[in-house]
């Protein structure tokens, strides 16, 4: 006879809930939903980098037939913003146009071809103004204010310094410090932003359709700028195309959809072509450190001190948090004692950046892993020897209060060093190959959310009625990560069921609880507890029917999922048997599940912005990048990653590899060949041609280790898996280049260009760069 | 000009008045209504995009629609029979080559066309199939093994 055991499927490889909608081409996509009589809208865009508008005649555009509204900054003097301190963007530019690209008006028509022509129609008179498209250029005293309550283009200054740096560097065998740029870099997200919104006049409400990966701020936004109350407006999150980071704020794009329904009084579809995604970015921005480290001859380090300037566009968006994440991330991955940090956020006449996956962190730790190669160099260590003189011990509170209770650092190191063979084949390769490694890490969700309210970080509800399914719902917005599929696997393993039992509903606020969002991975953290508590009381709510039904304890009921019973001898109860009766009390059964953080992981207040870094865990990655550098042509090749991601647990070990190579791919582009150029304030590489995003055939293998470290609070003992590794891609290449060929690349991307022109000059000067592991590597 | 095009569209014969400048993507998604064809990029960029046109994979975002006059044009829409998941299809699901899931008709079209042309591709033959489909969010490594899961779900009989 089989024996009835819960089923469970945490840990396993769980193929996505809805995958079959995706690959049957059923899945719809904001763009996807085309109704009879909907509007196409089009934005009109500054073509000046700085200008004061005169005046934006849009006469002869409205006279166009088949023109049903048109907008104008005129028509919208409130601003929005992610962060409640930066509220200053105009969904449509007033008085000034302050970078390439800028919405100045829209237009809603009876198809897209009219909507193109009244564009043309539109007259712009402007005065232009100085532009600044760099952050030296704005920073020049001088200057412009680009927003006038920012008098030197400063959005933030960030100063701390926690320790005796100057003490510390005193005290090392080695001081070194190194220079680094980062260029711009864009999501790209495959699905192009696109909004749909329909006001209905009547009855004064307004139902948007947005490809966004935050629902709720959306929906705050639409509020402010409508000037509606919030009941009145729904906000429904369709299948997205990606995210990155890009959509983890509201983007003008569905603000601009939702004025231009209410004017037309109908339904206007607002989709905005890849080179308008492009700037529409939000992305990570250009940034210039200069890292300065002490480090005693075993490779203890004994002070950092980190400059960090980053051109972050026109507007704030979540620039005083990117900022800040710079210097705060410095913490968290290894210990130390003395740290002191610059940063600055500069407002500059080109497209606002934001949060790109690894928010903040990437650049710096690009720049730290860099240095310590170099100087493991310098002190003929072995790298990984360097970073395992620095590990923390956990658990443990950093100089700058965050909180890390499980660290799984060293052995993600142990796993690449083992499987890679680093060892071995360290400095034994041929010409041109070369071995590099480096380290990152990452938050699992902020533990203050952006709009603090008191109300607990995470809210789930299941509904259970008479047909015995389980329908989970949940605000958490799936964008491609899994996050559906993790929260309906925890719901089917706190309840022994399979996953077939569970529905999910997400994304629409007039069904859904409110969740803050798909950022800062948070999901699987906060909401994942939050889903696992709901299931754990709707478990004690179908024990308790089970044992009334049964004439036993509650105590005594055992639950096998799809069977509850008294023991081993009773033949006990059917689930549907259990729901019936449960039934019986109230009817459909609604249960709910909260998460909060707890307060110790809310960081400190050693300086102002402390809070941010702060969370429940921290995810840790270490990896092994090899490489063959062609010295005649400058190109490099990435023959193999290895890469171990400390994730605490891996719920779904399939979408945890997934986010994995995902993640070091993504870096792999930033750090090859991705770069958003500009000139004159255009963006030159607003298309997937000219923004050069590796191709399957660039692309290398990327062999996943899962480290679990069980993290105390994580759900099941999970932490992120979508972000963390990332950043360790960049130094670990420019680590393996500098192994193959003696040359350190600190400017990104490394592109074959930067790689030839290093050769060559390395020919010209007749000697050899760095230390010269491979001395001899030029003929 | 508005033309009478006629085709095969996902096995059944159509007939429709388009005009000439239409884009075979832009008919496909507006007109009939199949989205599960996506737009990715403004021309050419990103394979999001990929048809089958008498089995070879095609941008219908550089194609006209009438262009497609008696030829067979299949869609994502087009591969599950009966209810049931294709081999490709089952692939890209089962080993995650689908994340997001927005250039995944691209790629499921694409893979489906080479399949047909070669039922056991190499890892070669199956990154120059795709080459220049992009993907944003899995680094391409699983892609790769939903494509080889495919190729064995056609070798034990299913089709692509």
């Amino acid at each position: 006879m089989n024996e009835i055991t819960p089923a469970h499927n945490i840990g396993s490889y769980v193929p996505m809930v809805d995958g079959p909608e995706k690959v049957s081409g059923r899945a719809k996509y904001t763009a996807d939903l085309i109704l009879p009589g909907m509007l196409a809208g089009r934005i009109f865009r500054s073509p000046y980098s700085h200008a004061e508008i005169l005046e934006i005649d849009v006469a002869e555009a409205a006279k166009l037939p088949g023109v049903k509204a048109i907008v104008t900054g005129a028509d919208c003097d409130k601003t929005f913003g992610v962060l409640p301190v930066a509220r200053t963007e105009h969904v449509l530019a007033r008085e000034r146009a302050r970078y390439r690209g800028e919405p100045l008006a829209a237009v809603a028509a009876i198809d897209d071809a009219t909507a193109k022509e009244a564009l043309r129609r539109i007259k712009l008179k402007v005065r232009e103004l100085p532009a600044y498209h760099t952050a030296q250029q704005a920073l020049v005293q001088g200057a412009i204010a680009i927003h006038d309550h920012r008098p030197h283009n400063l959005e933030r200054d960030v100063l701390f310094e926690l320790g005796n740096v100057e003490a510390a560097f005193a005290a090392a065998d080695l001081v070194r410090e190194g220079t680094y740029n980062c260029a711009e870099v864009c999501q790209n997200q495959m699905e192009m932003h696109a909004a749909i919104a329909d006001y209905d006049a009547v009855r004064d409400r307004m139902t948007v359709h947005a490809s966004t990966q935050v629902p709720y701020y959306v929906h705050l936004m639409l509020a402010q700028i409508l000037e509606m109350d919030m009941s009145r407006i729904r906000v429904i999150k369709p299948h997205v195309g990606g995210g990155f980071g890009c959509r983890t704020e509201a983007l003008n794009v569905e603000l601009i959809a939702a004025l231009l329904a209410r004017k037309a009084g109908g339904c206007v579809r607002l989709v905005v072509n890849r080179e308008e995604t492009f700037i529409t970015h939000r992305g990570r921005p250009e940034t210039d450190i200069r890292l300065k480290i002490g480090m005693r001859k075993d490779g203890r380090i004994t002070g950092v001190e980190c400059e960090c300037i980053q051109r972050g566009g026109a507007h704030s968006g979540y620039g005083i948090v990117t900022i800040l994440y710079a210097g705060s991330m410095l913490y968290a991955i290894y210990d130390l004692d003395n740290v002191k940090y610059i940063g600055k956020r500069v407002l500059t006449n080109t497209p606002p950046c934001g949060a790109f996956r690894g928010h903040g962190t990437v650049d710096v730790r690009f720049a730290f892993e860099s240095l310590l190669d170099d100087m493991a160099r310098a002190l003929r260590l072995d790298p990984f020897a360097v970073r395992r003189a620095n590990f923390l011990r956990a658990p443990t509170f950093t100089p700058n209060d965050l909180m890390v209770n499980s660290y799984g650092l060293p052995e993600c190191l142990d796993w690449v060093e083992r499987e890679s063979g680093w060892k071995a084949r360290k400095g034994k390769l041929p010409r041109g190959k070369g071995l590099g490694m480096a380290c990152s890490h990452y938050i699992s969700g902020a533990s203050k959310p952006v709009n603090w309210t008191g109300e607990p970080h995470a809210t789930v509800k299941l509904k259970l009625d008479f047909d015995g399914s389980i329908v989970l719902l949940t605000g958490a917005a799936e964008i491609g990560q899994g996050s559906s599929t993790v929260l309906v696997q925890s719901v089917a393993e706190v309840l022994g069921l399979d996953l077939s039992r569970i529905r999910i509903i997400s994304g629409d606020s007039e069904v859904v609880p409110k969740d803050n969002g798909s950022y800062s991975s948070r999901v699987t953290f906060m909401v994942g507890n939050a889903a696992i508590e709901a299931a754990q009381n709707l478990k004690a709510v179908l024990i308790a029917a089970a044992a009334r039904k049964l004439e036993a304890k509650p105590s005594e009921i055992e639950c096998l999922g799809e069977l509850y019973r008294a023991g081993a001898q009773d033949k006990g109860l059917t689930f549907n048997e259990v729901v019936t009766e449960a039934l019986k009390d109230t009817g459909t059964i609604t249960v709910t599940g909260n998460y909060s953080t707890i307060p110790e992981s809310h960081g400190g207040k050693k300086y102002r912005g402390a809070a941010i870094g702060g969370t429940m865990g921290y995810s840790y990655s270490a990896q092994v990048v090899e490489v063959t550098v062609d010295e005649e042509t400058g190109v490099v090749t990435v023959d193999k990653v290895w890469v171990a991601h400390d994730c605490g647990k891996a719920l779904n070990r399939l979408t945890v590899e997934g986010q994995v190579q995902g993640s070091v791919w993504m870096g792999m582009g930033q750090a090859m060949s991705e770069e958003a150029a500009y000139h004159d304030g255009l963006m030159l590489t607003a298309n997937m041609l000219d923004y050069r995003v590796p191709t399957i055939q660039d692309s290398p293998p990327i062999e996943v280790g899962i480290i679990e470290s069980i993290d105390p609070h994580g759900p099941f003992g999970a932490k992120e898996a979508g972000e963390g590794s990332l950043a360790a891609f960049l130094p670990a290449l420019t680590n393996a280049i500098a192994d193959a060929t003696g040359l350190r690349f600190n400017d990104l991307p490394v592109t074959p260009d930067r790689v030839f022109a290093a050769v060559e000059k390395r020919v010209r000067d007749g000697k050899l760069n760095g230390d010269g592991d491979r001395s001899g590597g030029i003929s | 000009m508005t033309r009478i095009l006629q085709f095969t569209l996902n096995g059944r014969v159509r007939t429709d008045a388009v005009a000439d400048n239409v884009l075979l993507l832009d008919y496909l998604r507006e007109i009939v209504g199949l989205t599960g064809t996506k737009t990715g990029c403004d021309g050419g960029e990103c394979g999001a995009c990929t048809v089958l046109v008498d089995d070879m994979p095609r941008l219908s975002c550089l194609t006209l629609a009438a262009s497609v006059e008696g030829r067979r044009v299949d869609t994502i829409e087009s591969l599950a029979q009966d209810g049931h998941l294709s081999a490709v299809q089952r692939g890209f699901h089962e080993k995650l080559g689908s994340q997001c899931g927005y250039c995944t008709p691209g790629y499921i079209m694409a893979s489906a066309g080479l399949l047909r042309r070669n039922a056991n591709p190499s890892d070669t033959e199956i990154r120059e199939a795709l080459g220049s489909n992009i993907c944003r969010c899995t680094g391409y490594v699983k892609i790769i093994e939903a494509v080889k899961h495919a190729a064995a779900l056609c070798a034990a009989g299913s089709t692509p």
